[in-house]
């Protein structure tokens, strides 16, 4: 198992640069995930840790040893594809075999091998199979168990669950997990959606335009996000941004919204800009009946155990999460402010958050 | 109005009229092969006569002249000899005739097996690896050197007959099986190229990377993984290639005469006595048919995939 370093890597297609020098430690054992949109650099990370990509600068190192330009079969990585890549001309033990037959184990050890990564995904039934016949959850195990039977020194994996229908992602989401932690292997995983993210990962590294804006715990990420991307990325419905027309300077507590004083917690530092953004998630606003910024009812969306508004005011549509027996209508007058003081101020002219008691 | 059947699918009146068309079209091509056929199993005089039979009484002469030798006895001679060993000395006989030896058949025969057969594994092992690299890598004027392949292909390969001709005599390749591979390859490869990469590029290059990550070298990684999901593809061009090679009768003419010399050059030539032996010419045809039509049915399934491959992605 094994902890893998990224300095400074740097990687460009012609003009194009995919990845902006990043400077990544995923620890040993960790369930790291790069997260982000299409076209966002994250696969290309991950093929660089694998060495199916070579980088244009910057070191990759696998328990300190540099391997930033090796070939993949010196690595001893294991790698997961979207669409599974099994053989199809191979049935299911054979694929499981096939990392194994390169490394002339004998008949005998290939054999065990096979079978007991095969009892630890629940596939040892369906090992004479063709691989065409297995529905999507089974491929995916066996994906994951041509990985596993050469015991490497670390999983990546670009969006496995991708191609799995809602129902089924769930459940390979805690089987991943759960995988994770019995084998103990350092496991780098790729996805675009948040919520496969922030359900199965130790960190979470978000990344926009070929840069890494924030590596840190679920947890840190949806709550004290370091950058308005990152702030609307994570979360669903993402933060809410309301402008202020005001400089922030330090030890401010509050500020004025359309005549309204809203708390903030107290700033270390000051704006550079003059048009800054109060970021609160929908959780942190509530509906109050004097003393709030108001607005019109656009939209009520039921979700069971809670209710979204969607508040239409003269600063742009805000989102509230309120509790399923909330009695609103649209078009309704509303007036709303901040239930707490967990609210992040970002810079109007940098997008990233400011530093304050809350966001240390 | 019945409504059992999809809208999608096509009417009675449509399925009978495409069943109508092909049995026309397969008893136009039916009937030269079936006819050559017929001839191989007539007499030498039933297969002149006129009008032409139809119905004959069967003879095996024409494959016994294919495979043979002989020459005209006095009877006196034929009365001389011990009785015929066996059924096919016992017909030469009665047409007065002895069997002086084994004909050139077997040989002309075995070198279009050897040129057929090496010219197509040649002709679809190089292009599959070319195709590959045209498939994976940047390769620098990759579109203007595949235009040049195909551009191979634009016109008659024999008429660059007359420079190839005086070409093999200068380097000694006339009337070997190695300037027949050699040539047929060249003729083929354009195609293979072509049809391969076409194939190439369906395969995802995910399947080579999770070999490469597994320890295998890009090379083990084509042949244990690209191969054999490129079968469809690699069969359908086989069986072109094979097609071409095993037929190619121009080019054959020109540049072998004894030693590797085909099947298609020689079996019009097989000459009776005053005039075409044209049941031993139907009986050589018969038997040159048998191959190709073995290979393409053995491969059929492939072909079919292979012509449709693409066309729904999977």
């Amino acid at each position: 198992m094994a902890e893998i370093e990224i300095k400074n890597l740097h990687k460009s297609f012609g003009d194009f640069i995919a990845v902006k020098n990043s400077n990544l430690i995923i620890e040993n054992k960790e369930f790291f995930v790069l997260l982000g949109p299409s076209g966002c650099g994250k696969t290309t990370t991950l093929r660089m840790i694998a060495g199916l990509e070579l980088p244009t600068s910057g070191n990759i190192y696998l328990d300190k040893d540099d391997v930033g330009y090796l070939r993949a079969s010196q690595r001893d990585i294991a790698f997961v594809f979207q669409l599974f890549a099994l053989y199809p001309h191979l049935n299911v033990k054979n694929n499981l075999a096939f990392p194994l037959k390169m490394q002339k184990f004998s008949k005998k050890d290939i054999d065990s091998r096979v079978l007991e990564a095969a009892k630890l995904l629940r596939i040892d039934h369906i090992l004479k199979s063709k691989v065409s016949s297995l529905a999507g959850g089974d491929r995916q195990r066996v994906a994951l168990g041509r990985a596993l039977v050469r015991r490497p020194k670390a999983f990546l994996m670009d969006e496995p669950l991708g191609t799995l229908d809602a129902e089924f992602r769930e459940l390979m989401c805690l089987e991943l997990r759960k995988l994770h932690d019995d084998i103990g292997a350092t496991t780098v995983y790729v996805t675009h959606d948040q919520q496969e993210a922030m359900s199965m990962a130790d960190r979470i590294a978000v990344m926009n335009e070929g840069e890494i804006l924030q590596a840190d715990t679920p947890q840190i990420i949806y709550n004290k996000p370091k950058t308005k991307f990152v702030a609307n990325f994570i979360g669903s419905p993402g933060m809410n941004f309301i402008p202020i027309n005001e400089k922030i300077s330090p030890n401010q507590s509050s500020v004025s919204i359309s005549e309204t004083d809203v708390i903030i917690p107290p700033q270390r530092e000051g704006s550079s800009s003059d048009q800054n953004f109060l970021g609160v998630r929908p959780e942190n606003l509530k509906l109050v009946s004097e003393n709030g910024i108001k607005g019109n009812i656009f939209g009520v969306e039921y979700l069971g155990s809670r209710k979204i508004l969607t508040i239409e005011t003269s600063l742009g549509n805000i989102k509230i999460r309120v509790d399923s027996d909330t009695n609103v209508k649209v078009n309704e007058q509303v007036q709303f402010n901040t239930l707490n003081d967990n609210q992040i101020i970002f810079d109007g002219s940098t997008d990233k958050a400011i530093s304050s008691e809350f966001m240390v | 109005m019945d409504t059992s059947r999809s809208p999608l699918e096509p009417s009675s009146f449509s399925r009978k009229l495409a069943a109508t068309i092909i049995i026309v079209y397969m008893v136009v091509t039916l009937i030269p092969i079936s006819w050559i056929v017929a001839t191989s199993f007539k007499s030498v005089d039933s297969a002149i006569s006129y009008p032409p039979e139809v119905f004959f009484e069967p003879s095996l002469e024409g494959y016994v002249n294919l495979f043979t030798n002989r020459s005209r006895q006095p009877q006196e001679y034929l009365d001389s000899l011990p009785p015929p060993e066996n059924w096919y000395q016992e017909l030469v006989r009665s047409r007065e005739m002895v069997i002086t030896g084994p004909s050139k058949f077997v040989g002309r025969y075995s070198n279009s097996l050897i040129i057929g057969f090496g010219a197509t594994f040649l002709s679809v092992f190089l292009g599959a690896l070319a195709a590959y690299a045209f498939s994976r890598f940047k390769v620098p004027l990759k579109d203007d050197l595949m235009f040049f392949i195909l551009s191979t292909r634009m016109f008659p390969p024999i008429a660059v007959a007359v420079p190839i001709f005086i070409m093999y005599r200068k380097l000694g390749l006339g009337d070997t099986h190695l300037g027949m591979i050699i040539l047929y390859t060249v003729v083929n490869l354009s195609l293979a190229v072509w049809l391969l990469k076409g194939f190439m590029d369906e395969i995802p290059k995910e399947y080579e990377e999770a070999a490469m990550i597994d320890g295998y070298s890009r090379l083990q990684a084509f042949f244990k993984v690209v191969l054999p999901q490129a079968m469809t593809g690699i069969a359908a061009t086989a069986i072109f290639c094979m097609i071409f090679s095993w037929n190619e009768y121009a080019f054959a003419v020109l540049l072998t005469q004894f030693n590797a010399q085909t099947a298609p050059p020689f079996i019009p030539t097989i000459i009776g006595e005053g005039g075409l032996d044209w049941p031993a010419i139907g009986a050589g045809t018969t038997l040159f048919l048998i191959p190709v039509m073995i290979f393409t049915v053995v491969l059929r399934k492939h072909l079919l995939r292979g012509i449709t491959f693409g066309a729904v992605r999977k």
